[in-house]
């Protein structure tokens, strides 16, 4: 027996039901979060392990045999992305200690971050179509309340098109779900990949392939449904923009690599066709909309839409190397990514603002921080030796093989755009001098704030993160491997989850 | 206390306000009874969580919010809390007998010539019916006073 397989959704649900137990004291809500956000951690490291050694690990719900109950299962991808789960909900977990306000914390901070944490990685290890929806609609439950923790005006405004759009996404995902099942008559995902198989492809198919893209790309903030995301992202607490930006929108784009490379792969001079145009137009969309803005948290908003062009543009090459280059983007940019929006959140709390107008001298006073800004911003922008610069080189490698050039050369100019914004925030957060009439005295140490290094703790561990990617890219680049030769062989798990084929 | 109880009986008619007191039992014996009924034949936790919520929420519009958390006891968001923590508890027992999570395990004895099963799917029943009625409580009691 596997119980790593359901440890890290068990371990966030069991913590969400402790913290809602001890809603009284705000104490021992911290330490479960804490001990939780560890235990998650070991959870997936335990199961990357797993899978590692197996291949794959497969649970049946309840001892009911695939496909009629509900099979949980990891291949390499979910453990993958079950370890940055841990790592982003420890980072948030250490950070929110001191950024949470008492009010918020007593409206249910922690229960709906590890309801949250429950979602996604529900979603990561489902083998079951409609489980995954299950799982979704967990995960954007605990966002929505999350979303409007506080319920100042803008939050709400945000949420509004928040929530909007992605119940829109919800039933069409539905739907479509309720049209496949019609067609193939199971709602085991291997099962599912196994009968789509064995058929003729008809255009109903495609169909219904479609409204997966759209319902997924609406989740990954994909062209041309994104626009929700800059929307809202800068409008809750800093401690949840990071945890939303890190993780939620990679579940979409999880979910996309999971049904596009399993299920729907009998007509792909189609499907990804689409799909190749779709995430060159979120890289472009996305890097213009970022060269606009004039507020961190913004700018930080619009360069997720564009880097989930590039994580979409590897599913969409759909050769093995482009593969890799996707699972590899998508390790980078999640850490990269949480740790820029937690830069924003100490840079807010040592200048009170998110305007960059209003922001200075950073470098000047405090050079460490700006150290730690300066080696996620390079890597989200690509340049060696970070982590971004292997991931865009396999990416745009895969590109150049399959002799796709305009969507390589755009993916180049994106790259150089991404420099761009990076720049342009270092010059006005860090580089330029601190604005006239703006409160210092936090800035250059004069108010002693004895919490900041717990707040910089998770920096500095991401940063590490980063490096660590950046400079041995070359284990880290054998583990995308393994897991892009999953994903294009999904003949292995379907006989996973499925036993020997008949 | 009085005061309140008087507001209330202002705004509510003497047959509402009676036939709550003498429904809240009755209710919850029934919401009891799906509850337990509910394995094999129509029923179960969440339909008894309703039953048992939509009792308290009968007592609510008659007596106010003050009095039926006085006569819940506890604090709803701690049924909520309780109702999750069995439902997790009936994940594990199957572990232990080297099965996958939320696997069955059934416990068969005979009292006074009947058979009586319990079972795992019990207690995991019996944390979605505290589960349900935890988050109506919450739901209803939250917006009647921010009404108020």
């Amino acid at each position: 027996m596997s119980p790593e397989v359901v440890l890290p959704i068990l371990i966030p649900l069991l913590a969400g039901a402790l913290t809602l137990a001890f809603w009284r004291s705000q104490r021992y809500q911290r330490w479960i979060t804490l001990l939780a956000a560890f235990a998650l951690l070991a959870a997936g490291l335990w199961l990357l392990d797993s899978t590692r050694q197996h291949g794959y690990v497969v649970m049946q719900m309840g001892n009911w045999p695939a496909p009629f109950g509900i099979s949980i299962v990891a291949d390499l991808l979910s453990a993958i992305m079950i370890v940055l789960t841990g790592i982003i909900g420890l980072a948030i977990a250490i950070y929110s200690m001191v950024v949470t306000p008492d009010q918020h914390e007593r409206f249910g901070y922690y229960p709906l971050m590890h309801l949250l944490l429950a979602g996604v990685s529900g979603s990561f290890l489902s083998g079951d179509i409609f489980n995954l929806f299950v799982w979704f609609e967990v995960m954007l439950l605990a966002s929505f309340a999350l979303l409007t923790l506080g319920g100042e005006r803008a939050q709400m405004e945000g949420a509004i098109k928040y929530v909007t759009l992605n119940l829109f996404s919800s039933a069409i995902f539905l739907s479509a779900i309720g049209l496949l099942y019609g067609m193939v008559g199971t709602l085991n995902m291997a099962d599912i990949g196994y009968k789509l198989s064995q058929v003729e492809h008809t255009g109903m198919i495609n169909v219904v392939a479609l409204m997966f893209m759209i319902s997924f790309g609406i989740k990954a903030a994909a062209f041309p449904l994104f626009f929700w995301l800059p929307a809202s992202y800068h409008t809750p607490l800093i401690a949840v923009s990071a945890l939303f930006a890190g993780l939620l929108t990679k579940v979409g784009v999880y979910a996309m690599y999971r049904v596009f490379t399993l299920m729907f792969t009998g007509d792909v001079s189609y499907t990804h066709d689409i799909l190749l145009w779709a995430a060159t137009l979120t890289m472009l969309t996305g890097v213009l909309g970022a060269a606009a803005q004039f507020e961190f948290r913004r700018i930080l908003s619009f360069h997720i839409i564009s880097q989930i062009g590039y994580m979409l543009l590897g599913l969409a090459l759909y050769t093995p190397l482009a593969i890799i280059g996707g699972v590899f983007y998508i390790m980078h940019h999640i850490i990269v990514k949480t740790n820029l929006f937690l830069v924003s959140g100490v840079v807010y709390r040592l200048l009170g603002s998110y305007e960059l107008k209003k922001l200075g001298g950073v470098y000047k006073h405090r050079p460490g921080l700006a150290l730690l800004f300066l080696v996620p911003a390079l890597s989200l922008a690509g340049l060696p030796p970070l982590s971004g610069f292997f991931a865009k080189f396999i990416i745009i490698r895969a590109g150049i093989e399959t002799e796709a050039w305009v969507v390589t050369a755009v993916a180049l100019l994106v790259g150089l755009l991404t420099l761009y914004s990076m720049i342009k925030i270092w010059a006005e957060v860090f580089w330029k001098a601190v604005p006239e009439g703006t409160d210092t005295t936090a800035l250059t140490g004069k108010r002693k704030d004895s919490q900041m290094w717990i707040m910089l703790l998770p920096l500095v561990g991401l940063t590490l993160c980063t490096l660590y990617i950046g400079l041995n890219g070359q284990p880290i680049f054998e583990l995308a491997s393994d897991a892009a030769d999953q994903l294009m062989n999904p003949a292995g798990y379907i006989e996973a989850v499925l036993g020997v084929l008949p | 206390m009085v005061e309140d109880n008087k507001k209330i009986m202002k705004t509510n008619t003497l047959i509402l306000h009676t036939a709550a007191l003498f429904l809240l039992p009755l209710q919850l014996i029934f919401s009891v009874f799906l509850l337990l009924r509910g394995h094999d034949e129509p029923g179960g936790g969440f339909i008894a969580g309703l039953v048992a919520s939509a009792a308290f929420v009968l007592y609510l519009f008659a007596h106010g919010v003050p009095a039926t958390r006085n006569i819940l006891r506890v604090a709803p968001h701690d049924l909520l809390a309780i109702g999750l923590l069995l439902g997790l508890a009936a994940m594990f027992p199957g572990l232990l007998y080297g099965e996958p999570f939320l696997t069955a395990q059934w416990w068969e004895f005979t009292l006074a010539d009947s058979v009586i099963k319990l079972s795992t799917v019990l207690i995991f029943d019996i944390g979605v019916y505290f589960a349900v009625l935890g988050s109506i409580l919450t739901i209803v009691m939250s917006l009647t006073e921010a009404e108020e």
